[in-house]
């Protein structure tokens, strides 16, 4: 495939969204709009917007620099701040950015926070990561909520209450104080109408992967795709012009047989599928994809990719139960599944995507998701009989992504795959 | 027309190759020290495993002499430490040219008396060294180039006077690392009966033992026997040396692995990660093996196999090489011993001090700290050897624990006292295993290589042309 073809119009789709929402940030104070900062993993982008206001995603920054090779110099200028070489590399990205001037990652400046709304707090490290910034910006309100765990991997009618309590009493009249706009659950609703629309469609193209050739690879490409809905495009009609696209182009690739498109053209042939668990790492994201797409190993699916919801079990927004679904979508995000519940929805992508292998990228510095995942493989090892593989690195700080380390051991796990297949091609 | 195959494990510190025939037996095995010429370490243990080879070779045509009669064991000892500083003599030649051209091309005002001083220490080593190979078994010892020479002149460096000191060592610096990485090629023929001669010279002179109590019993029966008959025993030989040397040993297949095995002049599909070589090759060695524990130089692999051999899963050592071998090596530098000295010492210990397990720089630090501290050489050894055990079994933990049968494998294995601390952390942890570990258990992976080169690799060899391609990249 050309490199012309690469460009679908689903990605121009995406790169306008993007490109306008910076816009929009920098331009913020003359379009009078107040800026509200929050998280990828039970984000309230819907009543964000009901409010008007712009989100900031600090995490999606964080990468975004990764990716564009600034992440290193911004981590530097966090520790010479005092904070340690332990802190989550995607707080010092953060924190750095902002002290060499907050310029975004597409190069226009990230204006100061009104707002800093932390709805999910399953990761501590959020919290401390909104108190730093609260030292930073003084003015900025905090409204913080929190987020009881599914402990007993149930969202209890007691535990919506809880939070719609919650957004009522918090969040919405400090947001209301804000904006100087009154809450309108009608807006609400409409905005969950498309939500709800949107999040079929992710879900009917995370789906895809179980045609074989799979037409995308679920993890390195899925990043990309659930772009949109992670940074508050969700609940716009943008948001479902987007995915109805995106779905097309990949039906199409269904019906010509196609495999997953690489950076380096059309993934030839399909040798390996995988269910990787924990994110990428952001800073050598091209050379780690690599090594997978060199060895004809695709993704078909991904615990990553749920970081902003978890769709794939049928629960959506909705919108007649506006406050109540906002309440479940912060508790249902992947990382407050208790571990049991997360070893029964990967087990069940290994299961029906005809997944070969397991593989879990630990991330040092991300307690949220790495709690937990030695656990969980050994327990999916065990109960499909499915080989699993390990390996270690980092979000966003370029010192613990060892290239030679992570290849060395992916090989070893190619090839115990390839050794597994013709054993089982041998007794079939 | 016999086939035969080839695995090499390029390892970090040492680099290994073994030689299988069809029913996988090894007929040779060889190792050298990794250098910086991947391709030069690689070949030097494939040489020597042919040579290994050829030897066993040897050996079976006279086997039944060789149990029968104590003069044929003896000579055939001998032999191959002295075929070894044959060896050993060729690249000596080569450094003492190049330590001599070195302080020659130096500008320092002083430059004859360093050149006098330098030629002082060859002419005293160079008799050193034959001697022990000779007449003290120094090849058997594995020790390598590097080790033996460095070991003598550092000693006479010493007594040649602080102003010497610097020059002197600076051209050893300069001058063993070319000469490590130029690969020399030797007859085997020539060698041999260059060594047979040498013997010969070796049992005429020599004295009847009286048995003085030094050694025992077989030592004193070996000596007399193959002085008095070592003429039988050359004869013998003889007839099947030309033998030996026409038979080629026709490499039909091979495989790498190791650390380095990417910088093999191997076509990829050749190409084998080290963590497959080692499972297949433990459980070749002991088929009932269902977890690997592999310590090398800077990894530190636990394994999981199946009934077949085949890897199920796997965990290795990230981000960081404490624990692994090389922090040996450290630990015996901080202490002045030789690497197999470190765990007899280990061993004298009466308790285990406790040394933190996290750095191999730091513990260095610690070690010099609890020597201050007055506490006893062997107690601080047996704790860095339980460190390293320590760190292992977490790891072996990650990869699902022991299971029956436990095979322990990897240049580390060949130390006492960390076979001593794996017995024992493993049953306090998971009860009452068996235990293998193999006397060549350092060259399981390149085994398991040979292995796979013989049963699933279909491609032809490397020609000398695709070799000469790869390294010219």
């Amino acid at each position: 495939m050309s490199q012309e073809a690469i460009k679908e119009r689903s990605m121009v789709l995406q790169k306008e969204m993007v490109e306008g929402l910076f816009n929009d940030l920098d331009r913020a104070k003359e379009l009078g709009k107040k800026v509200c900062y929050t998280f990828v993993p039970g984000n309230l982008s819907e009543l964000i917007r009901t409010f008007d206001m712009l989100p900031v995603y600090p995490e999606i920054n964080a990468l975004q620099s990764a990716m564009r090779k600034k992440s290193a110099s911004y981590i530097k200028e966090a520790e010479r701040n005092a904070h340690s070489e332990d802190v989550c590399t995607y707080v010092k990205c953060d924190v750095g950015m902002m002290m060499k001037g907050n310029i975004g990652p597409t190069g226009t400046k990230i204006p100061e926070p009104d707002v800093l709304l932390l709805s999910y707090t399953g990761c501590f490290t959020f919290m401390k990561w909104f108190e730093t910034l609260k030292r930073e910006y003084p003015n900025a309100k905090v409204i913080m909520v929190h987020t009881p765990y599914q402990e007993n991997a149930q969202m209890t009618p007691q535990m919506v209450e809880y939070m719609v309590k919650q957004f009522k009493e918090e969040v919405i009249p400090q947001m209301e104080e804000v904006t100087g706009i009154k809450y309108d659950e009608a807006k609400l609703k409409k905005i969950l109408e498309y939500s709800k629309e949107a999040e079929d469609w992710i879900t009917k193209i995370f789906d895809t992967t179980k045609h074989r050739p799979s037409p995308i690879d679920a993890y390195f490409a899925g990043v990309y795709y659930i772009g949109p809905i992670n940074i508050g495009f969700r609940g716009t009609p943008e948001a479902v012009e987007y995915y109805k696209e995106l779905y097309s182009e990949i039906q199409e690739r269904i019906r010509l047989g196609l495999g997953p498109v690489t950076p380096e053209g059309e993934m030839k042939e399909e040798k390996y599928r995988l269910v990787v668990e924990g994110p990428p790492n952001w800073t050598s994201f091209r050379e780690f994809w690599k090594i997978f797409y060199d060895m004809g190993a695709v993704i078909v699916a991904s615990s990553y990719t749920k970081v902003g919801g978890v769709y794939d079990l049928g629960w959506r927004h909705n919108p007649e139960k506006p406050l109540e679904s906002l309440a479940e979508y912060c508790m249902n995000c992947y990382t407050n599944l208790n571990i049991p519940q997360r070893i029964d929805l990967l087990s069940k992508c290994i299961t029906e995507y005809e997944a070969d292998g397991y593989v879990t990228n630990s991330i040092k510095s991300c307690n949220s998701f790495s709690a937990g995942q030695l656990g969980m493989m050994r327990e999916i090892e065990d109960r499909l009989e499915v080989p699993v593989g390990f390996i270690e690195s980092d979000l966003v700080d370029p010192r613990y992504f060892s290239y030679s380390n992570i290849k060395n051991r992916l090989e070893s796990y190619f090839q115990m795959l390839a050794q597994r297949k013709m054993m089982e091609n041998q007794n079939a | 027309m016999k086939k035969y195959y080839l695995g090499i494990d390029l390892g970090s510190t040492t680099s290994k190759a073994v030689i299988i025939d069809e029913n996988d037996k090894i007929v040779g095995r060889g190792i050298t020290n990794t250098r910086a010429n991947y391709k030069v370490a690689a070949d030097i243990a494939r040489e020597e495993a042919i040579y290994d080879a050829r030897f066993n070779l040897l050996q079976q045509k006279i086997d039944k002499n060789l149990v029968e009669k104590p003069e044929f064991k003896k000579y055939m000892k001998d032999l191959r430490s002295v075929f070894q500083y044959g060896q050993f003599k060729r690249r000596f030649d080569s450094l003492e040219k190049l330590l001599v051209a070195t302080v020659q091309d130096y500008t320092y005002a002083n430059k004859a008396t360093i050149l006098e001083k330098l030629r002082e220490i060859l002419n005293t080593i160079k008799p050193q060294i034959e001697h022990e190979f000779i007449n003290e078994d120094l090849g058997s010892r594995n020790q390598f180039f590097r080790d033996i020479v460095s070991e003598k002149y550092n000693a006479e460096v010493e007594k040649k006077g602080a102003e010497n000191f610097e020059p002197l060592m600076l051209a050893f610096d300069k001058s063993i690392t070319p000469t490590e990485n130029e690969m020399v090629q030797y007859n085997f023929k020539e060698l041999v009966l260059e060594a047979m001669k040498t013997l010969d010279e070796k049992y005429k002179g020599l004295a009847d033992q009286q048995e003085d109590g030094k050694h025992e019993d077989w030592y004193y029966a070996e000596l007399n026997a193959v002085k008095n008959n070592y003429k039988n025993v050359e004869f013998t030989l003889r007839d099947h040396i030309e033998e030996i040397v026409n038979e080629e040993i026709n490499i039909a297949k091979m495989t790498g692995t190791g650390y380095g095995r990417a910088l093999l002049p191997f076509p990829e599909d050749c190409i084998k990660s080290e963590i497959l070589c080692h499972a297949f090759g433990a459980h070749a060695v002991f088929p009932n093996t269902r977890t690997v524990l592999d310590i090398g130089g800077q990894d530190t692999k636990a394994i999981q196999v199946d009934s077949h051999g085949l890897v199920t899963s796997f965990h290795m050592n990230d981000r960081c090489a404490a624990g692994c071998g090389r922090y040996l090596g450290y630990i015996a530098d901080e202490f002045g011993l030789s690497l197999n000295e470190l765990g007899p010492e280990a061993n004298k210990a009466t308790k285990e001090t406790t040394i933190c397990s996290t750095c191999t720089v730091f513990a260095g630090a610690e070690v010099k700290e609890l020597l201050h501290n007055g506490e006893e050489r062997p107690n601080i050894l047996a704790g860095l050897h339980k460190a390293i055990i320590q760190r292992a079994m977490s790891l072996i933990a990650r990869s699902g624990g022991v299971k029956n049968e436990f095979t322990f494998t990897g240049g580390v294995a060949r130390n006492e006292a960390i076979v001593k601390y794996v017995k024992q952390m493993v049953f306090d942890s998971y009860g009452e295993v068996t235990m293998n570990i193999h006397t060549d258990s350092i060259f399981m992976g390149a085994l398991g290589g040979a292995m796979f080169a013989r049963r699933n690799i279909n491609t032809d060899l490397p020609t000398t042309k695709d070799k000469k391609e790869a390294t010219a990249e």
